[in-house]
C-alpha cells in the first residue's frame, strides 16, 4: 500500500513561490489502477514525480509499507526505484543510441531478469528489436517503453500521459495492453492523465485541481480501452 | 540575429586553441623575420649555421604547432556549429518553415569568427609581451649580433585578421550545408539516417548493458573520441617534451610549452566531457529515474573514454620522443655540443601520474553534473 501524508511542494523561491501540492493524503491499495485526473498545472504529474520517489516534496511523507521514501538519501531513493518501480511517460524516454531490445535490457538487468525478450515478444516488437528508436512509430517506441518498465519486474507501475503522444488507434491499443498486464500481473499501476475518459478505464480516479485533490472516486464500471471516448 | 553572442561565447575552447596557436607561431614568425636583419652581418659559418637552425627551428615550431591547432580550431568549431544546429534544430526548422532562406538562416552564424578573433588577438597581442624574453634566450650565448622585435604588419593579417574572416565564412558555409535538411527533418531533429543505417548490424555476442551503453556511446559522436584523444596527446606530448628539453633548450621554451599543452588538453578535456555529459543528459535522466546508480552512469557515459584517452597519452609519449630523436638527430646535427638525448623515462612516469590525477579529477567534478540531470529538468527544456 502507498500513503501519501499531508504533501506539500513548492517552486521557485521568495515572491516567486508557488504552492503546487497542498497537503494531500491519499492512499493506494495494493493491485489498483488509479488515474490521476486534472487539467494542464494541476499539479498531476508532480504529485506522480513525489509518490514514485523522483522528487522529495517539501512536506510530508510519502509511505511504502512501513518505509517513507522522504526520508532516504538520493542514493537511497535510487535503489529504492530500482528495486520498486517502474515508469512509462509520454515522451518515451528511449535512450537514443540503443536498440529497442537494449533499451528493454536496460530495465532488465535492474531486476537480474534474463528473460526480457519474452516481453518484447508480449509488446509484438520481437521484429523490431534490433531497430534504433528514430526508426520506429510512436506507439512503437511507447510499446518499446513498456517493455523497459515491465522488464524490471516493478512492484508498482507509474504513467505520465503514456498515450499522450499518440493517435487515437494506437493510443486505444497501448491502453489496453496495459490494462490486460495490470490485470494479468496484478500490478499497483498509477496513470496521470487530463482526459477524462481514460479515467473510466480506472477502478480509483483521484480528481485534482490548483494542487488540491477534488474528489477520489471508487469506480465499479471499469471500461476497456475500446469502450471509452477518445 | 539568430544565433547570439552569447552562443559563441560558448566556444571558449577554440578561443584557447586559437591563443595558443597565434602566440606560438608569431613568436617565431616574428623571431624569424626579424632575425633576417642580421643576415647580412653574420661573419662565420659557426654563425651562419647557427642561424640557419634556428630559422628552420621557428618554421618547424609555427608550422607544426600552428599546423595542429589550426586543425583542432577548426574541428572543435564545426563540432560545435554541428551540436548548435542538433540542440536548436526545432528552432531553425522553424524559421525554414516560416520561410526564412538557408543563406539568410546561416548568416547568423559569423559571430562563431568572433571567438577565433578574441583568441587570435589575444594570443597576438600577448606574444608581444613575450617576445623580448624570448629573443634573449634564444640568443643567450651572444653568437649572433644583437636584434630587437618590431612590429610586422603582414603577420597580423595572416594570423589574427585572416583567420578570424575565414574562420567566420567556414562557419557560415558549414551551417549553410548542414541547414540543407529539409524543413521536416530539422523540426523532428533527425540525426536519424546515421542510425537507422546502424540499426541493420546485428549483435555479435549479448554483453551486459552499460557495455552495450559504453559502446554505443563511444561509436554515437566521433569527433568527441577524437577530442578525448587529442586532450591527452597535448598533455603527453608537451609536457614530456618541455621535461625533456631541459638540457636542449631553454627553461623558459619549456615552461611555456607545458603551459600550452596543460591549458589546451584542460580546455579540450572539459569542453569534450561536458559535450559527453549534455549530449547524453535524456539518457543519464532515465537511467537515473529507472534505479542506474551516478556510478553506474558514470561507467556507461564517461569510462568508455578512458581507453582513448590513455591511447592519446601513448600516442603523445611516442611522438614527443620522435620529434625530439628527428631533431637532435636531423635538424641539430651539424650544431656542436648538442647533449645527447634519450627517452626521459622520469618525466614519463611524473607526467603519467599527473595527467592519471588529471583525468580522474575531471571524472569526478563531472560525476557530479551526472548527479544534477533530472528528467524534470529535460522534460522542461522539451528535448
Amino acid at each position: 500500500m502507498i500513503k501519501i501524508k499531508n504533501i506539500s511542494k513548492y517552486y521557485g523561491d521568495k515572491e516567486n513561490r508557488i504552492q503546487v501540492l497542498k497537503n494531500i493524503s491519499l492512499e493506494i491499495e495494493d493491485g489498483d489502477f488509479a488515474v490521476i485526473l486534472g487539467a494542464s498545472g494541476s499539479g498531476k504529474s508532480t504529485l506522480l514525480n513525489v509518490m514514485s520517489g523522483l522528487e522529495y516534496p517539501d512536506e510530508g511523507e510519502v509511505v511504502y509499507n512501513k518505509d517513507d521514501i522522504t526520508k532516504l538519501s538520493d542514493g537511497e531513493l535510487t535503489e529504492f526505484r530500482k528495486n520498486n518501480t517502474g515508469f512509462i511517460f509520454q515522451q518515451y524516454y528511449l535512450l537514443p543510441n540503443m536498440t529497442a531490445g537494449k533499451n528493454v535490457k536496460m530495465g532488465a538487468e535492474l531486476a537480474a531478469n534474463t528473460d526480457y525478450m519474452e516481453i518484447i515478444k508480449a509488446v509484438g516488437l520481437e521484429d523490431k528489436k534490433d531497430k534504433y528508436p528514430s526508426a520506429l512509430s510512436g506507439g512503437e517506441q511507447q510499446r518499446v517503453a513498456i517493455a523497459r518498465a515491465l522488464a524490471k519486474r516493478p512492484k508498482v507501475l507509474f504513467m505520465d500521459e503514456p498515450t499522450g503522444a499518440l493517435d487515437e488507434t494506437t493510443g486505444r491499443s497501448v491502453l489496453d495492453y496495459i490494462m490486460k498486464l495490470q490485470k494479468e500481473k496484478g500490478l499497483t499501476s498509477v496513470m496521470v492523465t487530463h482526459n477524462a475518459n481514460i479515467a473510466e478505464t480506472a477502478n480509483t480516479v483521484i480528481k485534482m485541481n490548483s494542487g488540491e485533490i477534488v474528489e477520489i472516486i471508487k469506480n465499479t464500471n471499469q471500461k476497456t480501452a475500446y469502450e471509452i471516448g477518445w | 540575429m539568430i544565433v547570439s553572442v552569447k552562443d559563441a561565447a560558448k566556444l571558449i575552447g577554440v578561443s584557447v586553441v586559437s591563443f595558443c596557436a597565434v602566440f606560438v607561431c608569431n613568436l617565431f614568425l616574428n623571431y624569424n623575420i626579424d632575425i633576417t636583419s642580421i643576415e647580412p652581418l653574420l661573419t662565420n659559418e659557426y654563425q651562419i649555421t647557427f642561424y640557419d637552425t634556428l630559422k628552420l627551428m621557428g618554421n618547424v615550431v609555427a608550422l607544426i604547432s600552428g599546423g595542429c591547432l589550426l586543425i583542432t580550431s577548426v574541428v572543435i568549431l564545426f563540432f560545435y556549429i554541428k551540436q548548435y544546429i542538433n540542440a536548436h534544430s526545432k528552432e531553425l526548422g522553424i524559421l525554414k518553415a516560416l520561410g526564412y532562406s538557408k543563406i539568410k538562416i546561416s548568416k547568423g552564424f559569423f559571430v562563431f569568427g568572433l571567438s577565433i578573433l578574441i583568441g587570435s588577438a589575444s594570443g597576438y597581442l600577448s606574444s608581444f609581451l613575450l617576445m623580448p624574453a624570448f629573443y634573449e634566450v634564444q640568443n643567450e650565448k651572444k653568437l649572433l649580433p644583437q636584434f630587437y622585435a618590431s612590429f610586422h604588419p603582414s603577420l597580423l593579417i595572416y594570423l589574427v585578421v585572416l583567420p578570424a574572416v575565414c574562420f567566420s565564412l567556414l562557419s557560415v558555409a558549414f551551417a549553410f550545408i548542414k541547414l540543407k535538411k529539409p524543413v521536416l527533418l530539422l523540426l523532428k531533429n533527425a540525426t536519424e539516417t546515421k542510425r537507422i543505417k546502424l540499426s541493420t548490424r546485428k549483435q555479435k555476442k549479448e554483453m551486459p548493458f552499460l557495455s552495450d551503453l559504453k559502446k554505443a556511446t563511444l561509436k554515437s559522436k566521433k569527433t568527441l573520441v577524437f577530442l578525448m584523444g587529442f586532450s591527452a596527446f597535448c598533455f603527453s606530448a608537451m609536457v614530456q617534451m618541455s621535461f625533456s628539453m631541459k638540457e636542449l633548450s631553454s627553461i623558459m621554451m619549456g615552461l611555456m610549452i607545458i603551459l600550452i599543452g596543460v591549458i589546451l588538453a584542460c580546455t579540450t578535456l572539459f569542453m569534450a566531457v561536458s559535450t559527453v555529459i549534455s549530449s547524453n543528459k535524456k539518457s543519464i535522466a532515465m537511467m537515473r529515474v529507472e534505479g542506474y546508480s551516478v556510478k553506474d552512469c558514470r561507467k556507461g557515459v564517461l569510462n568508455c573514454y578512458r581507453p582513448v584517452a590513455y591511447i592519446g597519452f601513448a600516442i603523445g609519449t611516442a611522438y614527443q620522443y620522435g620529434l625530439l630523436r628527428i631533431s637532435v638527430d636531423i635538424i641539430f646535427k651539424d650544431i656542436e655540443n648538442i647533449p645527447q638525448y634519450n627517452f626521459d623515462f622520469k618525466a614519463f612516469i611524473i607526467c603519467l601520474i599527473a595527467f592519471v590525477l588529471l583525468y580522474e579529477f575531471v571524472m569526478r567534478y563531472f560525476s557530479g553534473r551526472i548527479r544534477k540531470c533530472s528528467l524534470k529538468e529535460v522534460m522542461e527544456s522539451g528535448e
